[in-house]
Parts: structure tokens; C-alpha cells; sequence
């Protein structure tokens, strides 16, 4: 049973990978990376991994690819020829990049002769892959990690904010940055904010 | 145990090419994606088959690094985009913006 499953969710995964790589637009290719991630938490409960296969489902294939459709929506999923500038001889040695680097993995994966290779794994344990004992390694053993993933999660937000705000100088004149809203304060919402922005949509500042 | 490694294997090296062959910084950003999942089962398969959950422990902080990673690069894409520069890899070569 174990079996047909993993073979059922393998397809699946690889699959959704190929059609990453291989459909042209890219709103497909997003809805293959979710299929794609969708097989590989099934993959995750079968090792059991209970809690990485729910953060998967919830955080990657919910959170993080609602974003990627946003961005994909917003730029515009405009076709792309899958040769170009580049031409035809760049791609077929980066297929063959990608097939040796495959045999190279897998030769150096299978030819370690692990002695957990052609096991189930090690016994069945009372806790392994539950949320209970995640939290509780997370917060004891790997605090430390915890507190710095909470960081950088932080400053990745602050950094994507900064990246994708309207910036002062680079575009039309009638555009702002927050910076220059705090210099003046006496700016209203008429002369300086763009129609539509976050900034004309606050209304003019409150004194 | 060894066909979860060789699925591993096979979905980091499809994105790996995926990174290579694709020209669309989107699709280049999904690719890492592929490779990152790729690198996370062979860590949970890895953490089954020593009944540790190290393994588990890593992936998750892997999860959290690629969701960083996705919001800072989608920030870039936005900027190129409101530049109206093109969003082409091979277009986007020089480093003076």
C-alpha cells in the first residue's frame, strides 16, 4: 500500500516538476509547482512528517504561490519563446547539465551503501513528525534557529516592501516616497501623492 | 527509502536545468523552488530512516529561508517591472541599472 502510494505521489511530484520547467506561461508553470508541492506533502506524510506536510500545504502551496499568482497577474504572464538570444546549442547542454548532475546524485546517494538504504527506516517512535514534538525541539534544542528564522522573516519583509515601493526620483515627477511625506508634513493628499496610491487613499495627514 | 533519494535527485535536477533553460526571472525563482523541495525530501527521508527528527527540523527552517528568499525576489521582479525594464534574464545583464 505504502508503495503504490509513494509510486502514485513520485508521478505526481515529478510531474508537476517537469511542467514547471517546461510549460511557457508562467501562470502554468505555477499551477504545476502547485500540484507539484501538493504530491511532495503527500510524499512528507508518508515519511511522517506530519507537520512539514501541513506547513507545506498551508504555508508554500497556500501563502507563498498566492504570491507568486499576484506577481505573475500583476507583470503580466506574457508567453515566452523557450529559445531565443540564447539559441538552441546553451539549452541542450544545460539538459545535459541537468541529466549528469542527476546520475551524479543518485550514484552518490545509492552508492553510499547507508545501511538505512533499502529499509523502511528506524522503528516506529511514539511523537516522531507531530506538531507536540516539533514545538518542543524547536523550542529547546533549536532556539536559536527559531529565533533567527523569526528575524530573517522579518527583515525579508521589511527588504520586499522596500524593494517594491515607488521610489523618489527614478519615476514621474508627481510620484513620492514615504521619506519625502515625513520631511514635509504640510503635503496634502492632492499635490503630491499619485491617483491611487496607498498614500492618497490615507487621506491628507492629520495634525 | 533509496526511491525517496533517487525522487530527490531527480526534482533537484529538474530544477536545476529548469534554472539553466528558463529566461523569465518568475519561472528562474519557481526552479529554485523545485530544487529547495528537492533538497527537503531528501532531508525528511533522511530523518526517517534515522528516526531523528533533525531532518524535519531543517526542512522546516528551509521552508522559512525559500519564503524569504521568494518575497525579496518578487520584490526585485516588481521593481524591474515598475522600471519597465524587460523581465528577461538575458536582457538583464549589466549590472548598471
Amino acid at each position: 500500500m505504502a508503495e503504490v502510494l509513494f509510486f502514485i505521489a513520485a508521478i505526481g511530484a515529478v510531474a508537476g516538476a517537469v511542467g514547471t520547467v517546461a510549460l511557457r506561461n508562467p501562470f502554468y508553470a505555477v499551477l504545476a509547482l502547485v500540484c507539484h508541492l501538493l504530491a511532495l506533502a503527500a510524499l512528507f506524510l508518508l515519511l511522517r512528517a506530519e507537520f512539514v506536510a501541513a506547513a507545506q500545504v498551508v504555508v508554500y502551496a497556500g501563502a507563498v504561490m498566492v504570491l507568486y499568482v499576484f506577481v505573475v497577474a500583476y507583470v503580466g504572464g506574457a508567453d515566452e519563446p523557450l529559445t531565443g538570444s540564447t539559441g538552441a546549442s546553451l539549452r541542450f547542454v544545460s539538459i545535459v547539465f541537468a541529466l549528469a548532475l542527476f546520475v551524479e546524485l543518485t550514484i552518490a546517494l545509492v552508492g553510499t551503501s547507508l545501511s538505512a538504504l533499502d529499509t523502511e527506516g528506524a522503528p516506529y517512535q511514539e511523537g516522531f513528525g507531530t506538531p507536540a514534538e516539533v514545538g518542543e525541539l524547536f523550542l529547546t534544542r533549536f532556539l536559536v534557529a527559531f529565533e533567527i528564522a523569526s528575524l530573517l522573516l522579518l527583515i525579508a519583509a521589511v527588504g520586499a516592501v522596500i524593494l517594491a515601493r515607488r521610489r523618489a526620483g527614478l519615476g514621474d515627477e508627481g510620484e513620492v516616497s514615504v521619506a519625502d511625506v515625513m520631511r514635509r508634513p504640510e503635503v496634502t493628499a492632492g499635490d503630491g501623492a499619485t491617483p491611487g496610491s496607498m498614500i492618497e487613499a490615507a487621506g491628507p495627514p492629520q495634525r | 527509502m533509496t526511491w525517496y533519494l533517487v525522487a530527490s535527485a531527480l526534482i533537484f535536477s529538474i530544477g536545476a536545468g529548469g534554472v539553466l533553460v528558463r529566461r523569465n526571472p518568475l519561472v528562474i525563482l519557481l526552479c529554485i523552488e523545485l530544487m529547495l523541495n528537492g533538497a527537503n525530501l531528501a532531508l525528511v527521508a533522511f530523518s526517517r530512516a534515522h528516526g531523528n527528527m533533525d531532518g524535519q527540523m531543517f526542512a522546516l527552517i528551509v521552508m522559512v529561508v525559500a519564503a524569504c528568499e521568494v518575497a525579496v525576489g518578487l520584490g526585485l521582479i516588481v521593481a524591474l517591472f515598475r522600471r519597465r525594464l524587460p523581465i528577461d534574464v538575458d536582457e538583464l545583464r549589466e549590472l548598471s541599472g
